[in-house]
């Protein structure tokens, strides 16, 4: 699944990722990890929605023990990751924290969310995210344990 | 708590769910804040806000919402209102505050869900 997500479309933020979450369900992926896919996509289009200077792409690959998350956009790029990956910093608009959004958790929360998180970008040229999400069912679980 | 008395309780009314009324609410997220909400609660919740705008019930439908309680007499879109429909997940408004609504809620046995705090999330980042 490859969605086209464009800049600054508000009103239809999320619609891909709800999408998404719904379709991995339809296909058997187990509950929780549908959810985690969920939010990951979710977080990173609104990521494009809000920051990008065009638009970018949301992609979906489901493999038999993975679902793989991809987002790339060209540009403007992020000059520090390390700070933008920091709880709570977050260069936002006032439109998109009026909705609720832009609170500094979204690159953090993709990662949590995320079994493998890679991030690169440049500034001028763009960011590329890919996130793999096992596909272990309760991950709640697998977490405290492991 | 089932879904009538609860939207009893705070003098709430019933906008998707009435065919759901035994459905059981006994646990429940407060944010205006969705980004908070998609980064802190851990399991199914009953989700308290304030935030009536399309993505609340897209987030609302990744994270298996059990209901929305809308508060401080917001009144979700009638687009709304019909995706929550297509979804069946209950949707109840209600003229009290945030703080009252959670203060009821709480006095009547409902509690917070299962959820990471953000300390914890920069500690382990």
């Amino acid at each position: 699944m490859k969605y086209a997500i464009r800049a600054g479309d508000i009103e239809h933020g999320g619609s891909a990722s709800a999408r998404i979450k719904s379709e991995l369900s339809r296909a058997g992926v187990d509950a929780t990890t549908a959810r985690r896919a969920g939010i990951v996509a979710f977080e990173g289009e609104m990521n494009l929605i809000v920051y990008s200077d065009d638009g970018g792409t949301l992609s979906v690959i489901v493999e038999p023990d993975a679902v793989m998350i991809e987002l790339e956009d060209t540009g403007p790029g992020i000059e520090d990751i390390d700070l933008a990956m920091t709880p709570g910093f977050s260069t936002a608009p006032v439109w998109a924290t009026d909705l609720g959004f832009g609170a500094g958790m979204g690159l953090v929360n993709m990662q949590k969310h995320s079994d493998i998180f890679e991030i690169h970008s440049k500034l001028g040229v763009g960011t590329r995210i890919q996130c793999r999400i096992e596909r272990k069912g309760d991950w709640a679980m697998n977490r405290r344990e492991g | 708590m089932k879904l009538c008395d609860l939207a009893e309780l705070i003098a709430g009314s019933i906008l998707v769910g009435e065919d759901q009324p035994d459905l059981v609410i006994d646990r429940a997220f407060a944010a205006d804040l969705l980004s908070d909400v998609l980064a802190l609660t851990e399991e199914q919740t009953t989700l308290i806000t304030g935030m009536v705008n399309p993505q609340v019930m897209r987030v609302a439908e990744i994270l298996n919402v059990i209901a929305v309680i809308f508060v401080r007499g917001k009144v979700p879109p009638a687009s709304l209102v019909e995706y929550a429909n297509r979804l069946n997940i209950p949707l109840v408004t209600t003229k009290k505050t945030m703080f009252e609504t959670c203060g009821l809620m709480y006095a009547h046995g409902v509690r917070a869900c299962r959820s990471r705090s953000t300390c914890q999330m920069s500690d382990s980042g």
